[in-house]
């Protein structure tokens, strides 16, 4: 079923948690509503569940307007930040309750309640209280309550917020699958970017009540479309340089930037992401060599594959991170030592002019 | 009163010295009077105890008031309670924290003022007073005001109670009810009932306890008639003023012997809000220790 959000504006108060949001969700697919917390990712997917009502906008399921038909009648799967589970409940009649308000008879409850603890793999506890539930299985039970009434759509809030992270990672991935064999559209909010960019087929960043860029988290990853985007997506050099004549400008390394072909210089900010920088030897004593920035080894951290080493160019106070395989830096004729001259040459940049307004 | 001791089980001088100051005023102050009630009322035995409440077609009467005015009342307070803790723990509105404080006056106000304000509304030159002796409506000096009267000093008991156990728990099990496809009535007998029935139960105890035993309100509005509007704590004062003391004490028996009924009713219920709030905490917590069944292939 797919869903498309129009024009969707809702304030508390005198603060405007939505601000014209527009989405669409097509059928079928798993999209990550990615934003820092006061973002409006929450306040959207409890709109999309009826749970929360929009002052202005549409939202339309299949063609037909939702918007004021009642959560109740949504037929929305939502699973809760915390999970909400019902505490003085059984586990099985947690899973069960969407049916039993259906009035679906005994028989078929527990047939289709069994079914579902033996889908979160939790044949056996039917009979726990939630109490008795470690964070990961309550999670579970969250999952097979909202799947229980066969919804057409899933909505999960911060899914894996509160679990530690071997949970996190394993119930991901059991998401993703859950997800293919059931073939619903389903939308979960997410801080955590590294989640949303594996489970997702689709990434929606958003920042104060508006969305800042849509797409697959491969556009998302490679073309952030906004400074907001590639700051939020974080792990990344920031540098306050200039533009001028389509070239900015990089601790005095020319970076192209044809977008602003004008004589006049402005103030730009140039992001690089540290996997996107390369290393190589820099004889002793030498200097600029046009494309290439000399530096000089800060740190070096070893993350597994990853070679993580901490540069100071010359003549500056700033550090430039730069990742680089650790079987590529085995090959490289370079002491990684502190102290140690490099030259940092990037492969790619991404440069954004701030708004005029706050150009001094 | 091995309980009294500090959880540390060290008892140092200054220890003991509080321990034996805290025995002391509860057993003179609550004990011993507990205590004589009970000896004075069956110092002639059983017999004579059973005599004294159930030959006195007064006192009968007295009995069978409170035990009728009081469920009444409490009832009233349970769905007045449950009602208006729903709408303050769920809800934001203009004038909500001063509905709160409202919700206290009963407990601020002396009782003798409330039934005087009750007289003032409700008797024969109150406010309302000429259109309820058109509807040929009594309701000073009768049942219906020993009712309000009851309810009114035993208001904040219930809501009370709610209030803060509905906060705590919060509305996210309700709106999953609802998106669950509940209706309301079902969202409240199936999820908001059970979460809260400890609560509630405690807070009808107390109301009960404090119903059964009003006394300054009832009395501006009962006008005092034997074998009409005497509830007991009222025929209690009324033999104790007659000198028939002995009588008197039976009535106060009762009454002292619902008081313990509802301390074991309450020590009973207290124990069982803190294993629910323990379990609250539990399921907060993010305990991670059963946490490594495997999830690997559930979907396969």
């Amino acid at each position: 079923m797919s869903i498309h959000v129009r024009n969707i504006v809702k304030s508390f108060g005198s603060f405007r948690a939505l601000d014209d949001v527009s989405l669409d969700v097509p059928d079928g697919t798993l999209l990550a509503l990615l934003g820092p917390s006061g973002s409006g990712k929450t306040t959207l997917l409890r709109i999309i569940a009826g749970l929360e009502h929009p002052e202005e906008g549409v939202i339309v399921e299949d063609g037909e307007d939702i918007t004021d038909i009642h959560a109740r009648q949504r037929e929305v799967g939502f699973v809760f930040q915390h999970y909400a589970l019902f505490r003085h409940m059984s586990v099985f009649e947690n899973i069960a309750f969407g049916l039993r308000v259906r009035k679906v008879p005994q028989a078929e409850v527990k047939a289709r309640v069994e079914e579902l603890l033996h889908l979160v793999r939790l044949d056996g506890l039917g009979g726990r209280k939630p109490a008795q539930l470690s964070g990961g299985q309550r999670q579970r039970v969250a999952l097979a309550r909202a799947l229980a009434i066969r919804p057409k759509i899933l909505l999960l809030d911060e899914p894996f917020g509160a679990l530690d992270a071997k949970v996190r990672v394993e119930l991901r991935q059991w998401l993703r699958r859950l997800h293919d064999e059931i073939g619903m559209t389903s939308v979960f909010v997410t801080h955590d970017q590294e989640e949303a960019f594996e489970l997702a087929d689709r990434v929606v960043v958003m920042n104060h009540g508006t969305i800042e860029q849509e797409g697959t988290p491969d556009e998302v990853f490679d073309h952030p479309a906004t400074p907001f985007v590639i700051d939020f997506l974080g792990n990344v050099n920031v540098y306050h340089g200039r533009v001028e004549n389509g070239r900015a400008f990089w601790h005095g390394i020319p970076i192209d930037f044809p977008d602003y072909p004008h004589a006049q210089a402005r103030e730009a900010r140039v992001y690089l992401r540290p996997h996107e920088l390369d290393l190589a030897p820099l004889a002793a004593g030498a200097n600029r060599l046009g494309t290439s920035l000399p530096a000089s080894i800060l740190r070096v951290t070893r993350a597994g594959a990853i070679t993580r080493v901490a540069c100071r160019p010359h003549g500056s106070d700033q550090e430039v991170q730069v990742d680089i395989p650790t079987e590529t830096a085995r090959g490289l004729q370079i002491n990684f030592e502190p102290g140690t001259h490099v030259a940092i040459t990037p492969r790619t940049a991404r440069v954004f002019i701030p708004d005029p307004e706050y150009v001094i | 009163m091995a309980h009294a001791r500090p959880a540390t089980n060290r008892s140092t001088p200054l220890a003991a010295l509080l321990v034996a100051g805290a025995v002391g005023v509860v057993g003179l102050l609550i004990v011993v009077p507990l205590v004589s009630v009970f000896y004075e009322a069956f110092a002639r035995g059983a017999g004579a105890w059973w005599a004294a409440l159930a030959d006195d077609p007064d006192t009968r009467h007295a009995i069978w008031l409170s035990l009728t005015v009081a469920p009444v009342a409490v009832t009233i307070n349970t769905v007045f309670g449950v009602a208006a803790a729903w709408l303050v723990a769920r809800f934001r509105f203009p004038g909500r924290a001063l509905l709160i404080s409202l919700f206290d006056v009963p407990f601020s106000v002396s009782p003798v003022v409330a039934g005087l304000a009750l007289v003032l509304i409700f008797g024969r030159q109150g406010l309302l007073g000429p259109t309820l002796a058109w509807l040929d409506w009594k309701v000073i000096f009768a049942w219906p005001g020993l009712v309000l009267a009851t309810t009114f000093v035993t208001l904040p008991l219930v809501v009370r109670e709610l209030i803060p156990v509905m906060e705590s728990i919060g509305p996210e099990e309700e709106m999953a009810a609802v998106s669950l496809g509940a209706n309301g009535w079902q969202v409240f007998w199936r999820v908001t009932l059970p979460n809260i029935r400890w609560a509630l139960l405690h807070g009808i105890v107390l109301a009960n306890a404090r119903a059964m035993g009003e006394f300054g309100a009832v009395y501006v509005v009962s006008g005092h008639i034997a074998g009409a509007t005497d509830t007991m704590p009222l025929r209690v004062e009324k033999l104790f003023q007659e000198y028939r003391q002995p009588a008197s004490m039976a009535v106060a028996s009762v009454l002292a012997g619902l008081a313990l009924v509802t301390l074991v009713a309450k020590f009973v219920i207290e124990r069982r809000l803190e294993a629910e709030s323990r379990d609250l905490e539990a399921a907060r917590s993010h305990s991670e220790s059963l946490d490594h069944t495997q999830v690997e292939g559930a979907v396969a």
